[in-house]
Protein backbone atom coordinates (compact mmCIF):
# COMPACT_ATOMS: atom_id res chain seq x y z
CA UNK A 1 0.00 0.00 0.00
CA UNK A 2 1.29 3.32 -0.49
CA UNK A 3 1.36 6.28 1.06
CA UNK A 4 0.50 9.88 0.36
CA UNK A 5 2.97 12.58 1.63
CA UNK A 6 4.67 15.81 1.17
CA UNK A 7 7.89 15.92 1.09
CA UNK A 8 11.21 17.65 0.23
CA UNK A 9 13.69 15.80 -1.54
CA UNK A 10 15.96 15.82 1.26
CA UNK A 11 12.83 14.63 3.65
CA UNK A 12 12.21 11.58 1.05
CA UNK A 13 15.98 10.21 1.02
CA UNK A 14 15.91 10.11 4.85
CA UNK A 15 12.83 8.63 4.67
CA UNK A 16 14.17 6.44 2.68
CA UNK A 17 17.23 5.44 4.67
CA UNK A 18 14.96 5.19 7.94
CA UNK A 19 12.64 2.55 6.14
CA UNK A 20 15.98 0.93 4.51
CA UNK A 21 17.92 1.24 8.12
CA UNK A 22 21.28 0.60 7.20
CA UNK A 23 24.31 0.17 9.80
CA UNK A 24 26.69 2.91 9.70
CA UNK A 25 26.10 6.71 8.52
CA UNK A 26 29.27 8.40 8.52
CA UNK A 27 28.41 12.37 8.40
CA UNK A 28 29.65 15.80 8.41
CA UNK A 29 27.75 18.94 8.02
CA UNK A 30 29.96 20.84 5.51
CA UNK A 31 28.93 24.10 4.57
CA UNK A 32 26.62 23.44 2.18
CA UNK A 33 25.50 20.30 3.41
CA UNK A 34 21.77 19.15 3.61
CA UNK A 35 19.25 18.24 6.11
CA UNK A 36 19.76 14.25 5.05
CA UNK A 37 22.46 13.61 7.76
CA UNK A 38 20.46 15.48 10.63
CA UNK A 39 17.09 13.67 9.44
CA UNK A 40 18.53 10.51 9.98
CA UNK A 41 20.77 11.33 13.00
CA UNK A 42 16.81 12.36 14.66
CA UNK A 43 15.85 9.09 13.75
CA UNK A 44 18.56 7.20 15.07
CA UNK A 45 17.93 9.58 18.50
CA UNK A 46 14.23 8.83 18.61
CA UNK A 47 15.37 5.21 18.18
CA UNK A 48 13.86 4.55 15.01
CA UNK A 49 16.69 2.82 13.59
CA UNK A 50 19.58 1.31 15.07
CA UNK A 51 22.13 3.13 12.48
CA UNK A 52 25.50 3.81 13.78
CA UNK A 53 26.33 7.56 13.38
CA UNK A 54 29.90 8.40 13.23
CA UNK A 55 29.97 12.49 13.46
CA UNK A 56 33.44 13.05 11.70
CA UNK A 57 35.82 16.08 11.50
CA UNK A 58 35.80 16.24 7.82
CA UNK A 59 33.98 15.17 4.38
CA UNK A 60 37.40 13.17 3.66
CA UNK A 61 36.75 11.29 6.87
CA UNK A 62 33.19 10.72 6.41
CA UNK A 63 33.74 8.67 3.10
CA UNK A 64 37.07 7.14 4.84
CA UNK A 65 35.05 6.06 7.44
CA UNK A 66 32.21 5.02 5.06
CA UNK A 67 35.14 2.59 3.55
CA UNK A 68 36.11 0.95 6.68
CA UNK A 69 32.93 0.32 7.57
CA UNK A 70 31.07 -0.98 4.29
CA UNK A 71 34.81 -3.52 4.01
CA UNK A 72 34.37 -4.62 7.90
CA UNK A 73 30.60 -6.20 6.73
CA UNK A 74 28.47 -3.16 7.33
CA UNK A 75 26.06 -0.98 4.93
CA UNK A 76 27.12 2.18 4.52
CA UNK A 77 26.23 5.30 3.42
CA UNK A 78 26.46 9.44 3.84
CA UNK A 79 25.00 12.59 2.14
CA UNK A 80 27.13 15.10 0.80
CA UNK A 81 26.62 18.24 -1.42
CA UNK A 82 28.93 20.55 -3.46
CA UNK A 83 32.45 20.93 -1.93
CA UNK A 84 32.00 18.26 0.77
CA UNK A 85 31.74 15.67 -2.36
CA UNK A 86 35.19 17.42 -3.51
CA UNK A 87 36.73 16.71 -0.33
CA UNK A 88 35.85 13.11 -0.95
CA UNK A 89 37.82 12.87 -3.90
CA UNK A 90 40.87 10.75 -3.11
CA UNK A 91 38.95 8.30 -0.75
CA UNK A 92 35.76 8.09 -3.71
CA UNK A 93 38.32 6.55 -5.58
CA UNK A 94 39.53 4.00 -2.99
CA UNK A 95 35.73 3.21 -2.38
CA UNK A 96 35.11 2.34 -6.02
CA UNK A 97 38.38 0.44 -6.88
CA UNK A 98 38.05 -1.67 -3.43
CA UNK A 99 34.68 -2.82 -4.56
CA UNK A 100 32.81 -1.26 -1.46
CA UNK A 101 28.70 -0.85 -2.48
CA UNK A 102 28.23 2.49 -0.30
CA UNK A 103 25.11 4.26 -1.27
CA UNK A 104 25.88 8.25 -1.22
CA UNK A 105 22.97 11.02 -1.33
CA UNK A 106 24.25 13.62 -3.60
CA UNK A 107 22.75 16.60 -3.58
CA UNK A 108 23.68 18.95 -6.66
CA UNK A 109 25.08 21.82 -6.20
CA UNK A 110 27.61 24.23 -7.64
CA UNK A 111 31.94 24.84 -6.73
CA UNK A 112 33.12 27.87 -5.79
CA UNK A 113 34.18 30.33 -6.67
CA UNK A 114 32.67 32.71 -7.08
CA UNK A 115 30.95 31.25 -3.87
CA UNK A 116 28.33 29.50 -4.40
CA UNK A 117 25.76 26.84 -2.87
CA UNK A 118 23.01 27.05 -5.68
CA UNK A 119 22.03 24.14 -8.02
CA UNK A 120 24.21 22.87 -10.25
CA UNK A 121 25.94 19.56 -11.31
CA UNK A 122 29.19 20.68 -10.84
CA UNK A 123 30.05 18.68 -7.72
CA UNK A 124 29.09 14.87 -9.39
CA UNK A 125 29.99 15.66 -12.79
CA UNK A 126 33.78 16.06 -11.60
CA UNK A 127 33.41 13.23 -9.61
CA UNK A 128 32.28 11.25 -12.77
CA UNK A 129 35.12 9.39 -13.61
CA UNK A 130 35.92 7.73 -9.74
CA UNK A 131 34.40 4.88 -10.91
CA UNK A 132 31.24 5.13 -8.90
CA UNK A 133 27.69 4.42 -10.35
CA UNK A 134 25.86 7.77 -10.62
CA UNK A 135 21.73 8.13 -11.23
CA UNK A 136 20.20 11.61 -11.50
CA UNK A 137 16.40 12.41 -10.25
CA UNK A 138 14.21 14.57 -11.70
CA UNK A 139 11.81 15.38 -8.49
CA UNK A 140 11.44 14.29 -5.07
CA UNK A 141 9.87 10.73 -6.39
CA UNK A 142 12.45 9.65 -8.05
CA UNK A 143 14.77 10.60 -5.64
CA UNK A 144 13.21 8.30 -3.04
CA UNK A 145 12.80 5.69 -5.59
CA UNK A 146 15.89 5.81 -6.91
CA UNK A 147 17.33 5.74 -3.57
CA UNK A 148 15.50 2.57 -2.68
CA UNK A 149 16.56 0.83 -5.21
CA UNK A 150 20.66 1.84 -4.68
CA UNK A 151 21.58 -1.55 -2.68
CA UNK A 152 19.94 -3.52 -5.28
CA UNK A 153 21.99 -2.17 -7.70
CA UNK A 154 25.34 -1.59 -5.88
CA UNK A 155 25.34 -4.74 -3.94
CA UNK A 156 24.46 -7.36 -6.83
CA UNK A 157 27.41 -9.84 -7.01
CA UNK A 158 28.26 -8.93 -10.39
CA UNK A 159 28.45 -5.29 -9.61
CA UNK A 160 29.64 -4.46 -6.11
CA UNK A 161 30.56 -0.95 -6.97
CA UNK A 162 29.62 2.87 -4.71
CA UNK A 163 26.45 4.49 -6.21
CA UNK A 164 25.49 8.21 -6.22
CA UNK A 165 22.21 9.01 -5.79
CA UNK A 166 21.67 12.73 -7.45
CA UNK A 167 18.88 15.17 -7.29
CA UNK A 168 19.20 18.73 -7.86
CA UNK A 169 20.03 21.57 -5.44
CA UNK A 170 17.08 23.41 -3.68
CA UNK A 171 14.52 22.89 -7.26
CA UNK A 172 14.12 19.24 -5.56
CA UNK A 173 16.37 18.98 -1.73
CA UNK A 174 14.37 21.93 -0.56
CA UNK A 175 11.19 22.16 -2.54
CA UNK A 176 7.79 20.34 -0.99
CA UNK A 177 5.95 17.92 -3.35
CA UNK A 178 3.45 15.51 -3.52
CA UNK A 179 4.56 12.15 -3.65
CA UNK A 180 3.48 8.39 -2.42
CA UNK A 181 5.56 6.57 -0.24
CA UNK A 182 6.03 2.27 0.14
CA UNK A 183 5.16 0.67 3.80
CA UNK A 184 8.23 0.33 5.54
CA UNK A 185 8.08 -3.49 5.25
CA UNK A 186 7.50 -3.09 1.50
CA UNK A 187 10.74 -1.49 1.35
CA UNK A 188 12.72 -3.50 3.98
CA UNK A 189 11.56 -6.91 2.07
CA UNK A 190 12.20 -5.12 -1.23
CA UNK A 191 15.94 -3.86 -0.45
CA UNK A 192 16.94 -7.20 2.08
CA UNK A 193 19.64 -7.50 4.46
CA UNK A 194 23.17 -7.37 3.40
CA UNK A 195 24.99 -10.51 3.55
CA UNK A 196 28.49 -9.88 2.19
CA UNK A 197 30.50 -12.94 1.06
CA UNK A 198 33.58 -11.45 2.46
CA UNK A 199 34.17 -9.03 5.01
CA UNK A 200 36.87 -7.81 7.39
CA UNK A 201 35.00 -8.48 10.75
CA UNK A 202 34.53 -12.43 9.86
CA UNK A 203 36.90 -14.05 12.27
CA UNK A 204 36.71 -17.38 9.99
CA UNK A 205 38.02 -15.93 6.73
CA UNK A 206 41.20 -14.01 7.11
CA UNK A 207 40.58 -10.94 4.68
CA UNK A 208 43.07 -8.57 3.12
CA UNK A 209 41.78 -4.94 1.69
CA UNK A 210 43.59 -2.59 0.10
CA UNK A 211 46.35 -4.16 -1.93
CA UNK A 212 49.24 -2.53 -3.58
CA UNK A 213 49.13 -2.78 -6.97
CA UNK A 214 52.22 -2.06 -8.76
CA UNK A 215 52.78 -1.44 -12.77
CA UNK A 216 52.24 -5.19 -13.33
CA UNK A 217 49.00 -5.57 -11.79
CA UNK A 218 47.58 -1.95 -11.67
CA UNK A 219 46.00 -2.04 -15.17
CA UNK A 220 44.33 -5.50 -14.76
CA UNK A 221 42.87 -4.48 -11.79
CA UNK A 222 40.91 -1.48 -13.02
CA UNK A 223 39.69 -3.38 -16.58
CA UNK A 224 38.53 -5.88 -13.74
CA UNK A 225 36.61 -2.96 -12.27
CA UNK A 226 34.93 -1.34 -15.95
CA UNK A 227 33.92 -4.78 -15.88
CA UNK A 228 31.85 -4.67 -12.52
CA UNK A 229 30.76 -1.39 -13.92
CA UNK A 230 29.61 -1.85 -17.08
CA UNK A 231 27.51 -4.50 -15.34
CA UNK A 232 25.47 -2.24 -13.39
CA UNK A 233 23.98 -1.59 -16.47
CA UNK A 234 21.59 -4.80 -17.09
CA UNK A 235 21.34 -4.75 -12.92
CA UNK A 236 19.72 -1.56 -12.79
CA UNK A 237 17.02 -2.47 -15.85
CA UNK A 238 16.19 -5.77 -13.47
CA UNK A 239 16.04 -3.86 -10.33
CA UNK A 240 13.80 -0.96 -12.36
CA UNK A 241 11.88 -4.20 -12.97
CA UNK A 242 11.50 -5.49 -9.63
CA UNK A 243 10.88 -1.91 -8.51
CA UNK A 244 8.13 -1.52 -10.83
CA UNK A 245 5.96 -4.67 -9.77
CA UNK A 246 6.23 -3.29 -6.21
CA UNK A 247 5.20 0.60 -6.96
CA UNK A 248 3.69 0.62 -10.50
CA UNK A 249 6.31 2.79 -11.07
CA UNK A 250 8.53 2.35 -14.03
CA UNK A 251 12.52 3.65 -14.49
CA UNK A 252 14.82 2.70 -17.18
CA UNK A 253 17.92 3.36 -18.45
CA UNK A 254 16.96 6.99 -19.36
CA UNK A 255 13.16 8.56 -19.95
CA UNK A 256 12.14 9.08 -23.65
CA UNK A 257 9.60 11.55 -23.69
CA UNK A 258 7.68 11.86 -26.87
CA UNK A 259 11.14 10.82 -28.65
CA UNK A 260 10.37 7.93 -31.07
CA UNK A 261 9.24 10.63 -33.91
CA UNK A 262 11.25 13.66 -32.72
CA UNK A 263 13.17 16.17 -35.24
CA UNK A 264 14.60 18.04 -32.68
CA UNK A 265 15.94 16.01 -29.24
CA UNK A 266 16.65 17.72 -26.33
CA UNK A 267 19.32 15.45 -23.69
CA UNK A 268 19.43 16.45 -19.90
CA UNK A 269 19.74 15.51 -16.53
CA UNK A 270 18.05 16.44 -13.10
CA UNK A 271 15.27 18.81 -12.77
CA UNK A 272 15.16 20.68 -15.44
CA UNK A 273 13.57 17.82 -17.50
CA UNK A 274 10.09 18.47 -15.92
CA UNK A 275 10.50 22.36 -17.36
CA UNK A 276 11.85 20.95 -20.56
CA UNK A 277 8.75 18.49 -20.66
CA UNK A 278 6.46 21.35 -20.98
CA UNK A 279 8.32 22.96 -23.40
CA UNK A 280 8.38 20.09 -25.84
CA UNK A 281 4.55 20.02 -25.14
CA UNK A 282 3.90 23.64 -26.22
CA UNK A 283 6.38 23.04 -29.05
CA UNK A 284 3.95 19.94 -29.91
CA UNK A 285 1.08 21.68 -30.05
CA UNK A 286 2.20 24.06 -32.13
CA UNK A 287 3.10 20.89 -34.27
CA UNK A 288 6.83 20.98 -34.53
CA UNK A 289 8.35 17.09 -33.42
CA UNK A 290 10.43 18.04 -30.25
CA UNK A 291 11.25 15.58 -27.63
CA UNK A 292 13.12 14.70 -24.87
CA UNK A 293 15.97 12.20 -22.89
CA UNK A 294 16.15 12.16 -19.75
CA UNK A 295 19.62 10.78 -18.06
CA UNK A 296 18.90 8.46 -15.54
CA UNK A 297 22.18 6.28 -15.09
CA UNK A 298 25.09 8.39 -16.21
CA UNK A 299 27.50 6.10 -14.93
CA UNK A 300 27.81 3.57 -16.51
CA UNK A 301 26.96 5.82 -19.74
CA UNK A 302 24.42 3.54 -21.70
CA UNK A 303 25.91 5.16 -25.04
CA UNK A 304 24.42 2.66 -27.17
CA UNK A 305 20.84 2.76 -26.02
CA UNK A 306 21.11 6.72 -25.84
CA UNK A 307 22.76 6.45 -29.73
CA UNK A 308 19.60 4.10 -30.89
CA UNK A 309 17.04 6.38 -28.82
CA UNK A 310 18.03 9.29 -30.80
CA UNK A 311 18.57 7.56 -34.22
CA UNK A 312 15.51 9.34 -35.55
CA UNK A 313 17.03 13.37 -34.50
CA UNK A 314 18.54 15.73 -36.86
CA UNK A 315 19.61 18.28 -34.40
CA UNK A 316 19.92 17.40 -30.50
CA UNK A 317 20.49 19.84 -27.79
CA UNK A 318 22.89 18.25 -24.87
CA UNK A 319 22.15 20.77 -21.75
CA UNK A 320 24.89 20.84 -19.54
CA UNK A 321 24.55 21.93 -15.98
CA UNK A 322 28.14 22.39 -15.59
CA UNK A 323 31.28 23.84 -17.38
CA UNK A 324 33.95 21.20 -17.75
CA UNK A 325 36.48 24.06 -19.23
CA UNK A 326 37.83 22.27 -22.20
CA UNK A 327 36.68 24.73 -24.84
CA UNK A 328 34.20 22.59 -26.82
CA UNK A 329 31.60 20.74 -24.60
CA UNK A 330 30.56 19.58 -20.87
CA UNK A 331 30.32 16.34 -19.81
CA UNK A 332 27.05 15.39 -21.26
CA UNK A 333 27.66 16.87 -24.63
CA UNK A 334 31.02 14.42 -25.25
CA UNK A 335 29.18 11.44 -23.88
CA UNK A 336 26.33 11.61 -25.98
CA UNK A 337 28.48 12.51 -28.80
CA UNK A 338 30.94 10.22 -28.69
CA UNK A 339 28.13 7.33 -28.20
CA UNK A 340 26.50 8.92 -31.29
CA UNK A 341 29.94 9.04 -33.14
CA UNK A 342 30.51 5.33 -32.26
CA UNK A 343 26.85 4.30 -33.35
CA UNK A 344 28.50 5.91 -36.93
CA UNK A 345 25.44 9.06 -36.55
CA UNK A 346 26.14 12.65 -37.77
CA UNK A 347 23.28 14.65 -36.27
CA UNK A 348 23.46 18.29 -35.61
CA UNK A 349 24.47 18.39 -32.00
CA UNK A 350 24.76 21.94 -30.09
CA UNK A 351 25.97 21.70 -25.98
CA UNK A 352 24.56 24.09 -24.23
CA UNK A 353 25.69 25.09 -20.73
CA UNK A 354 22.78 25.87 -18.84
CA UNK A 355 21.45 26.99 -15.30
CA UNK A 356 24.78 26.63 -13.57
CA UNK A 357 25.35 28.39 -10.09
CA UNK A 358 21.62 28.05 -9.54
CA UNK A 359 20.34 30.39 -12.20
CA UNK A 360 16.53 29.76 -13.11
CA UNK A 361 15.57 28.35 -16.24
CA UNK A 362 11.96 28.91 -17.47
CA UNK A 363 10.18 26.86 -19.92
CA UNK A 364 10.86 30.30 -22.59
CA UNK A 365 14.63 29.35 -21.98
CA UNK A 366 13.89 25.83 -22.81
CA UNK A 367 11.91 26.93 -26.03
CA UNK A 368 14.48 29.25 -26.91
CA UNK A 369 16.99 26.08 -27.82
CA UNK A 370 14.52 24.41 -29.62
CA UNK A 371 13.70 27.43 -32.02
CA UNK A 372 17.76 27.32 -31.91
CA UNK A 373 17.44 23.95 -33.35
CA UNK A 374 15.02 24.90 -35.77
CA UNK A 375 16.78 27.89 -36.83
CA UNK A 376 19.97 25.56 -37.86
CA UNK A 377 17.87 23.09 -39.82
CA UNK A 378 16.53 26.19 -41.71
CA UNK A 379 19.67 27.98 -42.20
CA UNK A 380 22.48 25.10 -41.95
CA UNK A 381 24.33 27.30 -40.23
CA UNK A 382 25.17 25.21 -36.87
CA UNK A 383 26.91 29.13 -35.58
CA UNK A 384 29.04 27.90 -31.72
CA UNK A 385 28.03 24.16 -31.31
CA UNK A 386 29.34 24.81 -27.46
CA UNK A 387 27.34 27.68 -26.24
CA UNK A 388 25.66 29.57 -22.69
CA UNK A 389 21.90 29.28 -22.63
CA UNK A 390 20.51 32.94 -21.28
CA UNK A 391 23.52 34.39 -20.38
CA UNK A 392 23.85 38.37 -20.37
CA UNK A 393 25.70 39.37 -23.63
CA UNK B 1 36.67 -14.93 -8.04
CA UNK B 2 38.39 -15.71 -4.39
CA UNK B 3 42.18 -16.68 -3.85
CA UNK B 4 43.44 -17.33 -0.67
CA UNK B 5 47.18 -17.12 -1.31
CA UNK B 6 48.55 -14.06 -2.58
CA UNK B 7 51.40 -15.72 -4.13
CA UNK B 8 48.47 -17.20 -6.86
CA UNK B 9 48.75 -13.47 -8.05
CA UNK B 10 51.50 -13.06 -9.97
CA UNK B 11 52.59 -10.63 -13.37
CA UNK B 12 50.87 -13.34 -15.40
CA UNK B 13 46.98 -13.33 -14.64
CA UNK B 14 44.90 -11.95 -16.85
CA UNK B 15 42.07 -9.06 -16.21
CA UNK B 16 39.51 -11.93 -16.06
CA UNK B 17 41.55 -13.43 -12.79
CA UNK B 18 42.15 -10.79 -11.00
CA UNK B 19 40.26 -10.52 -7.67
CA UNK B 20 37.14 -8.45 -6.69
CA UNK B 21 39.12 -5.02 -5.48
CA UNK B 22 42.42 -7.09 -5.38
CA UNK B 23 40.71 -8.11 -2.25
CA UNK B 24 42.79 -11.83 -0.83
CA UNK B 25 40.91 -14.15 1.36
CA UNK B 26 44.22 -14.14 3.76
CA UNK B 27 45.92 -11.97 5.99
CA UNK B 28 48.96 -11.15 7.57
CA UNK B 29 50.53 -10.96 3.26
CA UNK B 30 52.75 -8.23 3.93
CA UNK B 31 55.37 -10.74 5.60
CA UNK B 32 56.12 -12.02 1.61
CA UNK B 33 57.00 -8.91 0.28
CA UNK B 34 61.04 -7.64 0.61
CA UNK B 35 59.94 -4.02 1.58
CA UNK B 36 63.30 -3.81 2.99
CA UNK B 37 64.80 -2.81 0.07
CA UNK B 38 63.46 0.39 -0.01
CA UNK B 39 65.28 1.51 3.60
CA UNK B 40 67.81 4.85 2.84
CA UNK B 41 69.29 4.81 6.57
CA UNK B 42 69.64 1.18 8.79
CA UNK B 43 69.46 0.49 12.69
CA UNK B 44 72.56 -1.23 13.69
CA UNK B 45 71.79 -3.53 16.81
CA UNK B 46 74.11 -3.40 19.54
CA UNK B 47 74.04 -6.56 21.59
CA UNK B 48 76.37 -5.93 24.29
CA UNK B 49 74.75 -2.11 25.33
CA UNK B 50 71.12 -3.98 24.68
CA UNK B 51 69.44 -4.16 28.56
CA UNK B 52 66.24 -5.77 26.58
CA UNK B 53 63.62 -3.40 27.94
CA UNK B 54 61.89 -3.56 24.53
CA UNK B 55 60.94 -0.03 23.93
CA UNK B 56 61.54 -0.14 20.37
CA UNK B 57 59.37 -3.24 19.54
CA UNK B 58 56.34 -1.40 19.95
CA UNK B 59 57.44 2.07 18.35
CA UNK B 60 58.07 0.01 15.28
CA UNK B 61 55.62 0.86 12.18
CA UNK B 62 57.15 -1.91 10.57
CA UNK B 63 56.89 -4.45 13.31
CA UNK B 64 60.42 -5.51 12.52
CA UNK B 65 61.88 -6.07 15.69
CA UNK B 66 61.22 -9.74 16.37
CA UNK B 67 61.33 -10.81 20.39
CA UNK B 68 61.73 -14.35 21.24
CA UNK B 69 61.27 -14.96 24.96
CA UNK B 70 61.03 -11.38 26.35
CA UNK B 71 64.20 -10.63 23.99
CA UNK B 72 64.86 -8.81 21.22
CA UNK B 73 66.96 -10.35 18.44
CA UNK B 74 68.53 -8.35 15.54
CA UNK B 75 66.23 -6.20 13.02
CA UNK B 76 64.21 -8.26 10.22
CA UNK B 77 66.09 -6.08 7.59
CA UNK B 78 63.17 -7.84 5.11
CA UNK B 79 61.02 -4.75 6.46
CA UNK B 80 62.83 -2.48 8.10
CA UNK B 81 62.36 1.22 6.48
CA UNK B 82 64.93 2.42 8.52
CA UNK B 83 62.84 5.08 10.09
CA UNK B 84 65.54 5.60 13.21
CA UNK B 85 62.28 5.85 15.37
CA UNK B 86 64.07 2.70 17.45
CA UNK B 87 67.13 4.47 17.68
CA UNK B 88 65.31 7.80 19.17
CA UNK B 89 63.16 5.17 21.75
CA UNK B 90 66.29 3.45 22.99
CA UNK B 91 67.34 4.23 26.56
CA UNK B 92 70.72 3.09 26.20
CA UNK B 93 72.26 3.86 22.66
CA UNK B 94 71.54 0.38 21.83
CA UNK B 95 70.62 1.37 18.41
CA UNK B 96 72.85 3.77 16.09
CA UNK B 97 71.80 4.42 12.72
CA UNK B 98 74.20 4.62 9.69
CA UNK B 99 73.76 6.12 6.15
CA UNK B 100 72.20 4.30 3.49
CA UNK B 101 70.19 1.03 2.78
CA UNK B 102 72.57 -1.56 3.80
Amino acid sequence: MSIRERLSGNEAVAIAIRQINPDVMPAFPITPSTEIAQMVATYIANGQVNTEFIPVESEHSAMSAAIGAEAAGARSLTATSSCGLALMWEVLYVAASSRLPIAMAVVNRALSSPININCDHSDSMGARDAGWIQIYSENNQEVYDNFVQAYRIAEHPSVRLPIMICQDGFYTSHAVENMELLEDREIKDFVGEYAPESYLLNSRQPLSVGAYGLPAYYMEAKRSQLEALKNAKQVTLEVAEEFARLSGRNYGLFEAYRLEDADYAMVIIGSTAGTAKDAVDKLRAEGKKAGLLKIRLFRPFPGEEIAHALKNAGFIACMDRTESFNGQCGPLGAEVKSALFNARLMPEVINYVYGIGGRDVAVENITSVFEDLIRIEQTKDAGDRYRYLSLRE
Amino acid sequence: MAIDDVTKITETIAWTDITEGCKIEAAGNSRLFNTGEWRVDTPVFIKEKCTHCLLCVPVCPDSAIPVNNYKRADFDYEHCKGCGICAKACPVGAIEMKEGGK
